[in-house]
């Protein structure tokens, strides 16, 4: 378990070095939500501190959704995926060695609107649920990326075209432009299904001292999240892997 | 000698068809063994089960004793893998790849700095060490391949196509690098198309078609078995009518390759006379005469055209 653990951790440094600074990552990761941010928050009179939850929880959302998707179609073009098939790890190493990589961009790209929002003057009220909230979301999205890596395929734009389709309706669905508690009832239970709801309200809590769900709510529903999604990205990667040797 | 490598049954299906039926060999440690087989015969499969990338339908296959199927961790840490189509990381440099491998292989981190340092001196890879690996020419990829394969000194190495493409120096330098290995008491499972690399590397072969075994032998008790093959090669200084010389008799075929012409005969005796004959009648000079025993190739195509 302990070696299983450490290789996992190989896996991530490699997945570090080679995919952060990939075109996809980027555009995907940092420069979606920026834009998407701009978009609607130009011209609209809203306080700083509603914001500032609403982009970090959009931030933490896309970027630990966009290095996962990356590694397994490249991987699988550049062949070496068949390399780490051989090697002594179970599936579940390789993608939880994605997961860590994904984690870490994830929460160094989330410091960017904490910073911003710092420097505009917002404070954070709960700085250890923040940081618990970041960290739980970043591998909640980083397991979701692996669902959508697992198309057996070489193609990332056809792993990034699959994704976006379920990246960007969850943003609006989610509170991040529109508070949960102002969506009409249909509205509240689709943001209900969504755990970028609970992320999102997890930041609010934390720089505004209000959210729509108990504290511990949003917490537990990040965990089965995390739980439900690894456990379909396994099962996933378990039938695919083979298809894309 | 123990076997370091037992295959039962071991049986592979695919959307219906049947890649490799039903196999079983065993591999004794220390020995060459080389698996050949016609493109489609189910030899990159056999070595993907055999390495555990992939899951057989069927059977077993057991590595130093571990299973594969229930114990594939312990299984694969003796193994070094160079498969046919895989590539070492051309963003990392080739010391990260070695590195990589090493971690990947729970090699500590001690070991795996003298055992880099060891591998690309022998390879002539050293001086590029810092070099990402996109830069490197396809025979200093190979090699920094089979570095990577060697990184946890495994007891069992298996080769997929190590020479395809390589330069002569390179696949030389691979070869020299099996045949110590060999001398190390190490195994080696190698899969070739180059039959000339298979005879002279090899303890014993296997030949695979169809998915299923046609022979196991020592090359030579191969060749022995086919021994009606033996052919006579002649050159002639001028073009001459090849069915002339399928007329002659005992011949059993006759083949043209390049200048020389293989006449297949069970009497190689008179085949030579009746060659002499044909060239003082006709005024031709011969420039090679050559009584040639059957190759591995000769066994290779006459087993894959039976089954």
């Amino acid at each position: 378990m302990i070696d299983q653990m450490r290789r996992a951790y190989a896996i991530a440094k490699k997945d570090v070095r080679i995919y952060y600074l990939k075109g996809a990552v980027v555009i995907f990761g940092i420069l979606s939500p920026a834009f998407l941010f701009l978009a609607f928050m130009i011209g609209r009179d809203l306080p700083v501190d509603f914001l500032i939850a609403g982009l970090l929880g959009m931030t933490i959302f896309f970027a630990s959704t966009s290095v996962a998707p990356v590694i397994a179609p490249t991987e699988t073009q550049t062949r070496n995926l068949e390399r780490l098939a051989a090697a002594p790890i179970s599936i579940t190493t390789i993608l939880f060695g994605d997961v860590l990589a994904s984690v870490f961009f994830g929460i160094v790209i989330s410091l960017v609107p904490i910073i911003l929002g710092m420097a505009l003057g917002v404070t954070v009220t709960h700085p250890f649920i923040l940081a618990l909230g970041i960290v739980l979301a970043a591998f909640c999205f980083s397991a979701m990326g692996l669902i959508f890596s697992s198309a057996p395929t070489s193609m990332t734009s056809t792993v990034m075209m699959l994704s976006t389709m379920i990246k960007f309706p969850l943003v609006f669905i989610s509170g991040i432009f529109i508070p949960v508690q102002e969506l009409p009832s249909w509205g509240q239970a689709l943001a209900s299904i969504s755990p970028l709801t609970y992320i999102t309200d997890l930041c609010r809590y934390s720089f505004q001292g209000a959210c729509h769900y108990p504290v511990m709510v949003d917490i537990g529903a990040l965990t089965v999240f995390l739980a439900v999604f690894m456990a379909i990205a396994i099962k996933l990667h378990e039938r695919s892997l083979p298809k894309r040797l | 000698m123990k076997n370091v490598i037992e295959v039962k049954e071991l049986t592979k299906h695919y959307n219906g068809l049947t890649a490799v039926d039903h196999i079983n060999f065993e591999v004794e440690e220390g020995e060459v063994f080389g698996f050949l087989g016609p493109n489609g015969a189910g030899k990159t499969t056999t070595v993907r089960m055999l390495t555990g990338v992939i899951k057989p339908s069927s059977g077993n296959v057991c590595v130093m004793g571990f299973d594969l199927g229930r114990d594939p961790i312990r299984a694969k840490e003796m193994m070094g893998v160079v498969p046919e189509l895989s590539n070492a990381y051309t963003e990392l440099s080739a010391w990260n790849n070695l590195q990589f491998m090493a971690e990947l292989y729970g090699v500590p981190k001690r070991v795996a700095v003298s055992r880099a340092e060891e591998l690309l001196t022998r390879f002539d890879l050293y001086d590029r060490k810092d070099h990402k690996v996109k830069t490197f020419s396809k025979g200093m990829k190979q090699k920094l391949i089979t570095a990577m394969s060697l990184m946890n000194d495994p007891d069992i190495l298996f080769l997929d196509e190590p020479t395809s493409g390589l330069d002569v120096r390179s696949a030389r330098l691979i070869k020299e690098m099996v045949r110590e290995l060999r001398d190390a008491c190490k195994t080696i499972f190698l899969t070739t198309h180059y039959m000339d690399e298979a005879s002279q590397l090899c303890n014993r072969v296997a030949i695979i078609n169809h998915g299923r075994i046609a022979a196991i032998d020592a090359p030579e008790k191969l060749k022995m078995r086919i021994g009606g093959l033996q052919y006579v090669e002649v050159s002639f200084a001028a073009h001459v009518d090849v069915s002339d010389l399928s007329a002659m008799t005992g011949i059993a075929g006759v083949r043209a390759s390049g200048d020389k012409i293989q006449l297949y005969t069970d009497e190689p005796d008179r085949t030579i006379r009746g060659l002499v004959d044909y060239s003082q009648s006709f005024g031709l000079e011969i420039v090679t005469l050559n009584t040639l025993t059957p190759t591995l190739e000769d066994v290779f195509v006459k087993l894959t055209e039976e089954v």
